[in-house]
């Protein structure tokens, strides 16, 4: 699967494909209460979380105001630590970025902390066409490169792959180790990829993280991980490049620990992440290591075209994944369904405004408009409502199917005319109610055909509330 | 003091209107039995969820602006559904900020309508009904009401004074049902999954009934349990809290 060609197109083929695969389904169920258990306890342990949820979103939409000023002031003390800031405004300009410091370097294998940003860019086909072996090394997405697959979830990219079929996935790929090895806990598959990627990383000439904050006051990119696999992707290797879309910027280090203390909680459930790690440009005469070269490039890719818009807000998001964790759609389909790099509700705004509703128009329509996605967001980010503003985008540019858009039509054409609405209803409601009489529900109903292929439609009563409000005389006017 | 009575205009909503007056019927004895005066205004049809929710922002608009006339002269608008006195609420307003004249008298009426349940208890500070009914009941949380509106312990606290009612909670008492309106047919597998999920949640609670404050989710959860052959009974809250239960057969039942 490759990530550059999106199939969000192909949406219900691909959440009915979901849906039929079964170890993707017991995967799903338990994973998901495992997540949301322990964001609530982490929320619920620290009496200031509301309150920082608060802080948290006004920090960003400060920055989001003023995107400029602090992108520029980054730069600047980036450049004064000896580091370089490079401004690529799609993902290829980002490829080509990345590419050319490699080359420049001399580099036949870089390593990888995890990053999001590359997988929007299809950064790993891109280098390995061009001669550059790309060599991941978060536990994650090690095993689904070895697998040949796309991450599933933004925070566990291997969220949909099966203990067991880790330790097949190695058992097929290390052929160095010893094939009697125990391979049934975490842990054990943990050490067998450390000692599979430990020469990698002495080998690699460069080393590629993303990055959670860049933090403007003092030009330092800020990563979290839980197995340190990032410290050593950018500590080793002669040259680190830093991939980033522009609104990680925040204005300070106070602000970054301010986001901090809701990341981890918001995801995982911890306090903190084992490992949170700053990087300020190169190595100084000092230091005792560091790379030689600090390279930082800012991915645009449509971001900007979405500030000053009813958009804007979903660029507050710190990627923690807790929409996700509590979605019920992602939470049955998991997330290679939504057919491109961001799933899940954040997936579902930032995927129509970076790749186009045209592709992406289902996204944001497979919603109930539940909301548990915008209650438990961080950042505050009203996703239901950008999801709704999203459709009416789709609606705008005529999408959705003929046929829904004049059942559509027709019913807001009654629903704007109380008497024409009372008279159409009236009598076939009366009809329905007749007919579905004897069952009380209906297993099938010409053009019902969506509703009754899972479950019974309830038969109307009979005659409608206003029908029978008017024969018993009802009250229809405020008395004086 | 909850004033002495007050006028109160109900909003039946299309579902009960065109699929279960009883619900209407239910919400007007529990509003008289407050000592309101209920009045059901004859100009009114939906909320526009339908338009709203698929992206036809200016049908929707246009729906609240010509039912926003019926329901000014009340005291409060009250309806027996979350999801939508959620949209009269919250979303009316969003509808009708542009013209500073609307969005004042939107603001007015989105400022004193209620859901059913909530009206009763926070507003009328009622904390009891008269009514029996014998079984042990499931209440399922409607996402729009439980997190728009913060209706959760409302419903159950009347329940608790029904005679003969035991009311448990789901295993899984926050997730959605899977209706999300046109979402159920525009993706039905997945809404499909979804409710199959909340039927196996319901049936492992041991309970003989199914209570809820919204229709939709009502509908969709007495479809896939009719589907199954399962005989969990499935009524909106103010059909037990209003005693109704003989006026009509459970959702999706025949009558005996
Ligand atoms: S949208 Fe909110 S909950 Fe989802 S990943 Fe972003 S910050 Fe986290």
């Amino acid at each position: 699967m490759s990530v550059e060609v999106p199939t969000s197109h192909r949406f219900p083929d691909n959440a009915r494909a979901a849906l039929a695969d079964a170890t993707l389904q017991r995967g799903l169920a338990s994973a998901k209460l495992g997540f949301r258990v322990r964001r609530s306890e982490a929320a619920a342990r620290l009496p200031e979380f509301e309150t920082l949820r608060d802080e948290a979103r006004d920090i960003k939409n400060h920055v989001l105001a003023h995107l400029d000023l602090y992108l520029e002031a980054f730069e600047q003390r980036v450049t004064e630590r000896g580091g370089h800031v490079h401004w690529a405004g799609d993902a290829a300009a980002a490829r080509d970025i990345v590419l050319a410091i490699c080359r420049a370097a001399g580099a036949r294998t870089v390593t990888k902390g995890k990053s999001m940003i590359s997988e929007e860019i299809g950064l790993n086909a891109f280098l390995e066409q061009n001669g550059v072996e790309p060599v991941e090394t978060d536990l994650g997405e090690y095993i689904i490169q070895l697998r040949g697959e796309a991450p599933s979830h933004i925070i566990a990219p291997a969220f949909h792959v099966p203990k067991a079929e880790v330790a097949e996935t190695f058992q097929k790929h290390h052929k160095s180790l010893d094939p009697a090895r125990p391979l049934e806990q975490p842990r054990q598959l943990l050490e067998e990829a450390r000692a599979m990627l430990r020469d990698r990383f002495f080998a690699a000439d460069v080393g590629i993280t993303g990055a959670n904050f860049l933090i403007a006051e003092t030009g330092a990119t800020v990563i979290v991980t839980n197995e340190g696999n990032g410290d050593l992707t950018q500590t080793l290797p002669r040259v680190h490049i830093v991939l980033a879309s522009l609104e990680k910027v925040v204005p300070t280090l106070e602000d970054t620990s301010t986001i901090l203390r809701l990341l981890a909680r918001s995801a995982t459930g911890q306090e903190f992440t084992s490992y949170t790690t700053f990087s300020t440009g190169p190595r100084r005469g000092e230091d005792l290591d560091g790379p030689q070269e600090f390279h930082v490039v800012l991915l645009d890719n449509g971001r900007s075209d979405l500030i000053g818009t009813e958009l804007q807000e979903v660029l507050r998001c710190i990627r923690c994944g807790a929409c996700m964790n509590h979605c019920p759609v992602f939470g049955v389909i998991g997330g290679h369904a939504y057919g491109w790099v961001y799933p899940g509700p954040i997936g579902a705004v930032l995927s129509p405004s970076l790749i186009g509703i045209e592709e992406a128009h289902h996204l944001p329509s497979a919603s109930t408009f539940c909301g548990r996605c915008e209650s438990v967001c961080p950042m505050r980010i009203p996703l239901p409502g950008l999801m709704r503003h999203l459709r009416e985008r789709e609606y705008g540019r005529g999408i959705p199917p003929a046929a829904q858009r004049w059942g559509l039509r027709a019913w807001a054409f009654l629903a704007k005319r109380p008497r024409l609405y009372r008279l159409a209803t009236a009598l076939p409601v009366r009809l329905l109610g007749l007919v579905g009489r004897r069952r009380g529900a209906f297993r099938r109903l010409p053009l019902a055909g969506g509703w009754t292929a899972e479950r019974d439609l309830p038969a109307p009563q009979g005659p409608t509330f206003q029908a029978l409000w008017n024969r018993a005389g009802g009250r229809r006017e405020r008395p004086r | 003091m909850p004033e002495p009575s007050p006028n109160v205009a109900l909003f039946v909503t299309c579902l009960a209107d065109l699929f279960r007056p009883t619900v209407g019927f239910a919400a007007v004895r529990l509003l008289e039995a407050a000592g309101c005066t209920v009045t059901v205004p004859r100009a009114q049809t939906c909320c526009g969820q339908p338009a709203y929710n698929s992206g036809d922002r200016e049908d929707a608009a246009e729906i609240a602006r010509r039912t926003l006339p019926a329901l000014e002269p009340f005291d409060y608008v009250v309806v027996p559904s979350g999801s939508c006195a959620a949209m009269l609420r919250l979303h009316w307003p969003a509808l009708l900020a542009d013209d500073a004249e609307l969005a004042t008298r939107v603001g007015a009426v989105a400022a004193k309508t209620w859901e059913l349940t909530s009206f009763l208890t926070d507003v009328r500070g009622v904390d009891s009904v008269e009514a029996a009914y014998e079984g042990i009941a499931v209440y399922h949380d409607s996402c729009s009401g439980l997190r728009e509106l913060g209706v959760r312990e409302q419903p159950r606290r009347l329940l608790r004074s029904v005679a003969g009612l035991t009311v448990r909670d789901l295993g899984a008492p926050e997730e959605c049902c899977g209706f999300g309106g046109l979402f159920a047919v525009k993706y039905p597998d997945i809404s499909g999954r979804m409710v199959s999920d909340k039927a196996d949640d319901i049936e492992a609670s041991g309970a003989d009934t199914l209570l809820a404050g919204d229709l939709g989710c009502l509908m969709n959860m007495a479809g896939k349990l009719k589907r199954r052959g399962s005989a969990i009974r499935v009524r909106h809250v103010a059909e037990v809290l209003a005693n109704a239960g003989d006026a009509a057969p459970p959702i999706g039942e025949s009558e005996a």
